[in-house]
């Protein structure tokens, strides 16, 4: 059961106003999706814990990491990147206030 | 004018070696082409306004003749799906928000094809970040099915494969999260490849689910499919997930053993498709290659596992669209109001609705009912393929439950919508390659839609699918 209130709690999580009118075609659209997606719950697990184990098989995610090191040169994608922002003050991205 | 519509990557190679052509008269052929067919289908986004330049770039490398300068692929014209990045172009993911972001650097697939002298005729039309099955999620309209125009080309890449569909292209690159280049190319009469997870970097994509992203090739033939693998796959520093293919090449078989989940094809498919299909397998048969059952316990949670974890992590990725770094702004009365203003305007319903959906799975008190327990069956359905690849070389199903729907059918019901990814999303979700090839037709109100054979294959054996796909293009 999805209510009114759940939809609203999830947009603001979200970070995504919903108008009103929309809240009760989104409610009844993800109670619809969710009803379908609670089959998972019927699949038979050998055991949670040992089918979360990673798989060690071709394909399998796992960590890479690197050293850190080869740093670029101060400022040298500034621009390129910075080109992208609505707003902007010198070198930084400007926002609201926030305290 | 030259005719495309037979032209392969090898024949249009060999014609611009021999001179038959150039590659700007190759170019401008496609670009006429676009130019009459584009505003009924509207597969391109934007037309690059310097496609002729690159042609000329390409036909100096072929004319100097050079060893190691000249590919396959030089001055051949490709179509890029919108969430790939060119550097210094628009890559706008068909979202109000992106709208005029333009990439800072080259994705590695486009640098590769670039490397190789590939031409670029333009960006194309898709499903917002990638969601959805008919392109119909575009903030730009709908992309339309060069063999029917009144029906959906199929989506995510839509705008990719109805370039190629169309011959406004002949080639392009698309992504598939859960079958956003083999859906489409199964409904326009395409090939799409859905390469192993890791065989190509996803740097420079704009991503949806990180863990099943892929992008991978549009073409008229295997063949074609083949050479683009092979230009742009491989171990990439700025993609810690990609890896170079461990197969050696020394295990090839000519004769193939195909699995068919029967069991997974019970309800849910059209008529003619599983017609299409059987006489396919009977074809493959016939070819000496040895049809047999197999059991994949857990496929029946494919699409509902998928749903969970591809919306967690469209919640997670999309959250970087804030109206701050890049792309559109609405102004609010703080930095909060800004957010949920930005978010709320530009973002359009699909993907606000599956981001919503994401952090529902991922909230407190969801997450091990959700996420957790999708995660565990998804390792169970690994265990089925690698079980299943023990006894049979490749698993087979069609790609789509039916051939292409009008525009407009299933647009008021997300979930209809979802159900047509039954069978491609498997592969994204296990991980290994998975191809669609061309079988044949289905018939409709006079028109004869494409059907697509999907072949899955064991991770980094995408050799078999272009093995067995060659051998159901020789048999169709």
């Amino acid at each position: 059961m999805i209510t009114i209130e759940d939809i609203q709690k999830l947009s603001e999580l979200s970070r995504i106003k919903i108008a009103p009118e929309e809240q009760e075609t989104l409610r009844t659209q993800i109670e619809s999706i969710l009803g379908y997606i609670d089959q998972i719950k019927k699949a038979t697990l050998v055991s949670d814990a040992v089918s979360q184990k990673p798989t060690v098989q071709a394909g399998a995610l796992r960590n890479v990491l690197r050293e850190d090191g080869e740093p670029h040169m101060p400022s040298e994608f500034t621009e390129r990147v910075l080109a992208s922002a609505p707003a902007r003050e010198d070198n930084y991205l400007k926002v609201k206030k926030i305290m | 004018m030259i005719d495309v519509s037979k032209l392969t990557i090898e024949s249009a190679h060999d014609h611009l070696i021999k001179g038959d052509f150039t590659a700007v008269e190759l170019t401008q052929t496609y670009l006429d082409i676009i130019a009459k067919k584009n505003p009924e289908i509207n597969a391109y986004r934007e037309v690059f306004v310097d496609a002729l330049e690159q042609a000329k770039q390409a036909d100096i490398k072929i004319k100097s003749g050079k060893v190691g300068s000249v590919n396959l692929l030089t001055g051949i014209p490709f179509a890029m799906k919108d969430n790939i990045l060119i550097e210094g172009r628009i890559a706008g993911a068909s979202s109000k928000i992106l709208e005029n972001y333009k990439a800072s650097y080259d994705a590695t697939v486009t640098k590769k094809l670039k490397e190789a002298g590939a031409i670029f005729l333009g960006r194309t039309n898709m499903d917002e970040f990638a969601m959805g099955g008919s392109t119909e999620n575009s903030a730009y309209g709908a992309t339309r099915n060069p063999v029917d125009p009144t029906r959906v080309s199929g989506g995510s890449s839509g705008g990719s494969v109805a370039a190629v569909a169309m011959d406004g292209a002949l080639a392009a690159l698309g992504t598939d999260t859960g079958g956003s280049v083999r859906q489409p190319a199964s409904f326009c009469g395409m090939v799409g490849l859905k390469p192993t997870y890791g065989a190509i970097s996803r740097y420079g994509l704009i991503a949806m689910g990180s863990s099943l992203d892929q992008a991978g090739p549009i073409t008229k033939t295997v063949a074609d499919s083949e050479i683009i693998f092979n230009t742009i796959k491989g171990k990439d520093k700025y993609d810690s997930t990609s890896a170079d293919s461990l197969f050696t090449g020394k295990e090839e078989k000519l004769k193939l053993t195909i699995g068919v989940p029967r069991h997974f094809m019970k309800e849910g498919i059209d008529v003619d498709v599983l017609k299409n299909f059987e006489e396919t397998l009977k074809k493959l048969e016939n070819a000496g290659h040895t049809i047999v059952d197999v059991s994949l316990p857990n496929i029946d949670y494919s699409l509902a596992v998928y749903y969970v974890l591809m919306p967690a992590e469209v919640s997670s990725n999309l959250a970087r669209f804030d109206g701050i770094k890049y792309g559109a702004h609405a102004d609010g009365k703080d930095l909060l109001e800004d957010y949920m203003l930005t978010r709320g305007q530009f973002l359009g319903k699909e993907v606000r609705r599956r981001i919503i959906l994401g952090t529902y799975v991922l909230s407190t008190g969801y997450y091990d009912a959700y996420y957790g327990k999708a995660r565990a069956t998804q390792n169970l359905l690994k265990k089925d393929f690698i079980e299943a690849f023990k006894e049979v070389d490749v698993i087979v199903t069609p790609t789509s439950p039916t051939p292409s729907f009008k525009v407009g059918e299933k647009a008021s019901d997300p979930l209809s919508m979802y159900l047509a990814d039954i069978f491609t999303v498997t592969a994204n979700l296990v991980g290994v390659p998975a191809i669609s090839v061309p079988c044949g037709t289905a018939n409709r109100e006079g028109k004869d839609l494409p059907l697509g054979f999907q072949i899955m294959a064991p991770h980094f054996r995408e050799d078999i699918l272009f093995q067995l796909g060659k051998v159901v293009e020789s048999v169709r």
